[in-house]
């Protein structure tokens, strides 16, 4: 594990990556190799900009377009887009404001990959979405509220 | 033991657009089973795309990433035929790798 | 513009909503939002992963005789699939019954494959073979997607059957007093923010019937037919009438026989 996330972890799951390195505990516990475990465990969107490694608050961009429902029948399921047009654009994340754990997934822009991603997310309920731009080192942002409702018998 | 993944490649211009589905849980750890019990979380941490090799989508996922998963991305490049080999590591370190070719 | 996330079957699905009334002008921006949030989902259905697994399964020598399920007559001669779901339920020669795609696969599975059909239709949605059921009716519906509904009522045993299922789709009972014709038998009907297709004629009763099996996004499942009409005897608080039992083949016959000339979207996305 990298040795920032172990100093920045809380102590109980400190305990358990410890127990995980000596064997104590099972496979689950561990996470992926390259997994940032800092940043998914963020409560909101200044949290997980923060722990991305914005050293600033991120900026609104009108150059970074998020593509959401207004209105999502089931939260299960909310298909989230989001596309960049500024050059340099190195990582682009999806971040519910209201989620248990703010961030809900952290795409790589590989140079000759167009930054725009698309992807299906859950939300507990209704909430801001932000997708979050990494361009250069810097960080901008664009938002959208989603109104998570319920349906009727099943369509 | 999982599902394969399905991978559409589309290559148009020059551009090829891909589009996965990935067969898994998405189990969030915030659901309780019917004994009240939480279940535990068991999703998806990474998952990345090759093209004749080269990475071409590299992600994180969190618990919020919707079961069953999809994403779709671009890039420059691809022309018919082109190998597409999407790969993920979830959090009880299983794996699987499957491969498309570009349409 | 948002155009980057619409493929042309979620154009398709804006499109057909747009020429249904919408029940209160009130609800007119809820319902457009729904339908932008349906239209955004249209691609990238997870159904597909289920049809992909029954291709396999159906190829796969399985069960007690260790044979696969390439000779199974749906209808159309033995080993054809596309195009059989849409003249569903039938009459079958050689079972002398109308079967629907579910009660059909029984008989396959038990006569070409040896398992036992009576313990699969006992077998609880979502376990077991029933699993099995879930993807193989997804792939067989979507070898005929887009094709339009033609189901044969040449047989007395077909007539009689849409007749018995109009029967059970308007029969009243249950703590509530209710029927099928309750929630689906007129227009303009809705529960909450769902919009209740009418399944006693077009174009509602294609965009009900013809919609399933289908992903049912709030159990992140595919649900068949059958598991349809089972929650809708739970939600009517009657007891279900049985798997593959005639009572639910019959109601099949009747909504599949009044979506005539309808096309069918199985398997759809569902909330």
């Amino acid at each position: 594990m990298e040795r920032r996330e172990f100093l920045t972890s809380s102590s109980g799951a400190t305990a358990l990556a410890l127990a995980a390195a000596s064997g104590l505990v099972p496979a689950y516990a561990q996470n992926a190799p390259g997994w940032n475990k800092v940043a998914f465990d963020s409560k909101s969107f200044a949290e997980a900009a923060k722990t991305l490694g914005a050293t600033s608050a991120p900026v609104e961009s009108k150059e970074l377009v998020l593509q959401a429902p207004e209105i999502a029948e089931n939260g299960s399921v909310v298909r989230v887009g989001a596309q960049s047009s500024m050059a340099n654009t190195t990582q682009i994340a999806f971040v519910v404001e209201k989620n248990p754990s703010a961030l809900a997934a952290l795409f790589d822009i590989p140079a000759g990959t167009d930054a725009s991603v698309s992807t299906n997310i859950k939300m507990g309920q209704s909430s801001n979405v932000y997708a979050l731009a990494k361009v250069g080192d810097k960080y901008f942002y664009a938002v959208k509220e989603v109104k998570v409702t319920l349906g009727g018998c099943g369509g | 033991m999982s599902d394969p993944m399905r991978i559409r490649a589309q290559a148009q211009g020059d551009k090829t657009t891909v589009r996965v589905l990935v067969s898994h849980e998405m189990e969030s750890g915030q659901r309780k089973d019917a004994a009240g019990k939480t279940v535990p979380a068991w999703f998806i941490q990474t998952i990345n795309a090759t093209w004749n090799g080269k990475t071409v989508m590299s992600a994180q996922w969190g618990t919020a990433v919707s079961k069953n998963p999809f994403v779709q991305f671009s890039f420059k490049g691809g022309k018919a035929g082109d190998k597409i080999v999407v790969n993920w590591v979830d959090n009880h370190g299983d794996k699987r790798s499957d491969e498309a070719l570009v349409a | 513009m948002k155009s980057s996330l619409y493929g042309p079957a979620a154009l398709a699905a804006l499109t057909a909503l747009a020429l249904f009334p919408l029940s209160a002008a009130a609800q007119k921006s809820t319902a457009e939002g729904i339908a932008e949030y349906r239209a955004m989902l249209a691609d990238g259905n997870p159904a597909e992963l289920y049809e992909a697994k029954g291709e396999l399964i159906w190829k796969q020598a399985r069960g007690p005789k260790n044979a696969s399920l390439e000779k199974c007559d749906l209808g159309k001669g033995p080993g054809v699939v596309k195009g059989t779901f849409v003249e569903l339920p039938r009459f079958f020669a050689d079972t002398r019954r109308v079967q629907d795609l579910e009660s059909r696969l029984l008989t396959c599975m038990e006569q070409l494959q040896g398992f036992n059909a009576a313990d699969i239709a006992k077998t609880s949605f979502g376990t077991g073979e029933q699993k099995t059921i879930e993807s193989l009716v997804a792939y067989i519906s979507g070898e005929s997607r887009g094709m339009s509904f033609n189901l044969p009522q040449a047989h007395a045993q077909e007539k009689l059957m849409y007749e018995v299922g109009k029967k059970v789709f308007y029969l009243r009972g249950g703590p509530y007093d209710f029927s099928c014709a309750s929630c689906h038998g007129e227009d303009n009907k809705r529960v909450r923010l769902q919009d209740l297709p009418n399944l006693t004629k077009e174009p509602g009763a294609s965009t009900g019937f013809g919609a399933w099996p289908a992903y049912r996004v709030s159990s992140g499942d595919l649900w068949s037919m059958q598991r349809r009409l089972n929650d809708c005897y739970r939600q009517q608080r009657f007891p279900f009438p049985g798997y593959a039992s005639d009572a639910t083949i019959a109601l099949g016959v009747y909504m599949g026989v009044n979506s005539k000339g309808g096309a069918s979207t199985a398997p759809a996305l569902k909330r």
